[in-house]
């Protein structure tokens, strides 16, 4: 009796989209208490405790340019440079760079959760465990006991619901024929169960720019930072998901989904033709009745902290992309899905058991390929946009990186640019008198 | 309960390597977050996988030879005092008026240590020598594929030849620091945190 009160009193509200403001309450008393305990720990520490991540990295980095930086180098050199430009200081330049990113670079950090300013209650993120003071104890203490024994059952009870509603629901509309009628139901029927599992993750969503609403027919891009993103997005809006089939549970959920409307699901050998791929995203967003396809172009889960290379595959469709960025706070729980440390199910425990999953989604205005411009380029461009408009790092690197090796022909372009120097000789075909 | 980096370098191992290395309380915590976060395999040291898998280190020409820098000879392993060590010679020489001890000898990142750092990149059987091969492979890492042989065999003769100065057709330490004594060392090879 209890449940089914619960229940109607997430579901009801879900179905319509409209909030009784439980969430909101208690997002409140959770800043004024991290607040409070922030100033206290700030208080009692005798060296005051510096986050590791700082904005902008804990060591000084030059902007100058390979040439920039060994031509002053040679500057002192007493030798004049003759035929053949080299002098033994040039290491220096190459000694400093590597040094410089053994104590900081801007690809590993992204692969782990990021650091926070300060404690925000949670045993995963506590750095420097010092008993503070007996109210903080204390307050750590209720905060364990209200998100293991009340939040994480009821968030628990909330998520199998939004997920079995999900599948048995897209299965009856299956049966229905093909209709407007059917589509509408369908629609309903995805936001709803989306809106009671984002309940189960006291999930506190701010949409901006909901103009820019991704359309049907168009293709819609953002940037990773777990499977609780397609929750996220699927709250406002329905979308046809792109992905690879998976057995169990999650193969379960597909199979149904796509019996109430069309998402694209590849078997693992058709991921590896890239022209079949395409083609059926094609097709997909040819079909102006069919959903916006959701696509996240980094291929990986990265720590939201930056945008990492985006996958030129999804823009040589040529459509209209609409990108998102999705930036999350993580104050109330770290939403970044670290794959290697966590598997699927202890990642979904955490959630569960975090304070919320507040973020904030911002819809961009639609961007086309222009003339002239290739793949890449336009893969870039987008990828600026979406970094710039979340307050991330814009970085070229490859999220592969996180499992692969960087490529050989990055050190070939550094090898290529410092041969040039040497030889005096643009590689390019030019020649160019060097500086002495 | 929070079993975290931190937590495992004690105050009396902190003070121990800001003696001998001269970096600040904060900075060695830090760097020990760092050193905790590259080593994988959780075993208190690193391993040359562990630096490869920096990407901006793969992809620098002199990568493999600043990562031996780090290991003693032989050794495969490097613990975290190790680290610092090494570290030690990229702090600004400004940073030492701060932490002047008269018995504590030649800090690790003086002008000589810093050129002794860079001599070493070159001295690949740590013979206390730069030979014409030893000149010739570093150089060879440098430039890749882009340069004959025969134009860097010239260049590595014309620079043995500016730097040798008792004829043995090498580069000793003394001949290294007097042919780049008008270099600005410290400011090249040092590091500057920003707090």
């Amino acid at each position: 009796m209890w449940i089914s009160v619960v229940l109607a009193l997430t579901v009801l509200p879900a179905m319509f989209g409209l909030s009784l403001g439980f969430t909101d309450l208690y997002i409140k008393v959770l800043v004024k208490t991290l607040e409070w305990a922030a100033l206290r720990i700030q208080r009692a520490q005798k060296v005051p405790a510096v986050p590791c991540h700082l904005p902008n990295g804990i060591i000084q980095k030059g902007d100058s340019s390979m040439e920039e930086e060994i031509v002053e180098l040679r500057r002192m050199h007493p030798h004049p440079l003759t035929g053949g430009n080299f002098t033994l200081c040039d290491t220096f330049y190459f000694c400093k760079k590597g040094i410089e990113s053994i104590v900081e670079d801007q690809v590993t950090q992204r692969f782990t959760s990021e650091e926070l300013a300060s404690w925000n209650l949670l045993t995963r993120t506590n750095n420097n465990f010092h008993y503070i003071s007996m109210r903080v104890t204390i307050i750590w203490g209720l905060g364990v006991f209200i998100r293991y024994c009340i939040l994480l059952p009821l968030r628990i009870i909330l998520a199998a619901t939004g997920l079995s509603w999900l599948v048995i629901g897209t299965t009856l509309v299956g049966i229905l024929p093909n209709s407007n009628v059917k589509d509408r139901i369908s629609d309903l029927l995805h936001i709803t169960c989306y809106r009671i599992c984002a309940r189960g993750l006291s999930a506190k969503i701010h949409y901006h720019n909901k103009e820019n609403h991704p359309k049907k027919g168009g293709i819609c891009v953002a940037n990773h930072t777990s499977p609780i993103d397609i929750v996220i997005l699927a709250n406002d809006g329905c979308y046809a998901m792109v992905g690879q089939v998976h057995g169990g549970l999650m193969g379960l959920i597909q199979r149904s989904m796509v019996r109430s409307c069309p998402h694209v699901w590849f078997e693992r050998s058709e991921m590896k033709d890239r022209h079949a791929v395409a083609k059926r995203l094609r097709d997909h967003v040819a079909d102006k009745t069919k959903q916006p396809i959701l696509i996240f172009p980094e291929g990986t889960c990265i720590n939201n902290t930056s945008v990492m290379m985006f996958k030129k595959g999804s823009f040589e469709i040529g459509k209209t992309i609409h990108p998102v960025a999705i930036k999350y706070d993580p104050q109330f729980g770290d939403a970044f899905w670290n794959s290697a440390k966590y598997s699927m199910v202890a990642y979904l425990l955490r959630m569960m058991t975090s304070w919320a999953i507040v973020c904030n989604v911002w819809y961009l205005p639609p961007m086309s390929q222009q003339d002239g411009e290739d793949a890449v380029n336009f893969a870039n461009r987008v990828k600026s946009a979406i970094a710039h408009q979340g307050g991330l790092v814009d970085l070229s690197w490859d999220g592969g990186l996180k499992r692969g090796k960087v490529k050989e022909s990055y050190k070939e372009a550094q090898q290529k640019m410092y041969s040039s120097m040497i030889s005096g000789i643009n590689l390019n075909g030019s020649w160019e008198v060097t500086v002495d | 309960m929070g079993s975290r980096a931190s937590s495992l370098l004690r105050e009396e191992d902190i003070e121990e390597i800001k003696k001998e290395t001269g970096f600040s309380h904060s900075q060695i915590t830090r760097l020990y977050s760092r050193f905790h976060s590259l080593d994988k395999g959780e075993n208190g040291a690193l391993s040359r996988e562990d630096f490869q898998r920096i990407p901006e280190l793969a992809i620098n020409p002199l990568g493999d030879r600043i990562i031996n820098a780090f290991f003693p000879e032989g050794e495969d392993q490097v613990n975290f005092r190790g680290f610092m060590r090494t570290l030690a010679h990229f702090r600004p020489v400004e940073d030492n008026e701060k932490n002047k001890d008269p018995n504590s000898g030649e800090p690790l990142n003086s002008r000589n240590n810093k050129l002794l750092f860079a001599f070493r990149l070159y001295d690949l059987d740590r013979d206390d020598k730069i030979s014409r091969d030893e000149l010739l492979q570093v150089l060879r890492m440098m430039v890749g594929v882009n340069i004959s042989d025969e134009q860097l065999g010239s260049i590595a003769d014309r620079t043995i030849q500016e730097a040798d100065t008792n004829g043995d057709m090498s580069i000793s330490f003394s001949e290294f620091i007097k042919v780049l004594e008008k270099v600005d060392v410290e400011q090249k090879m040092s590091i500057r945190f920003l707090h």
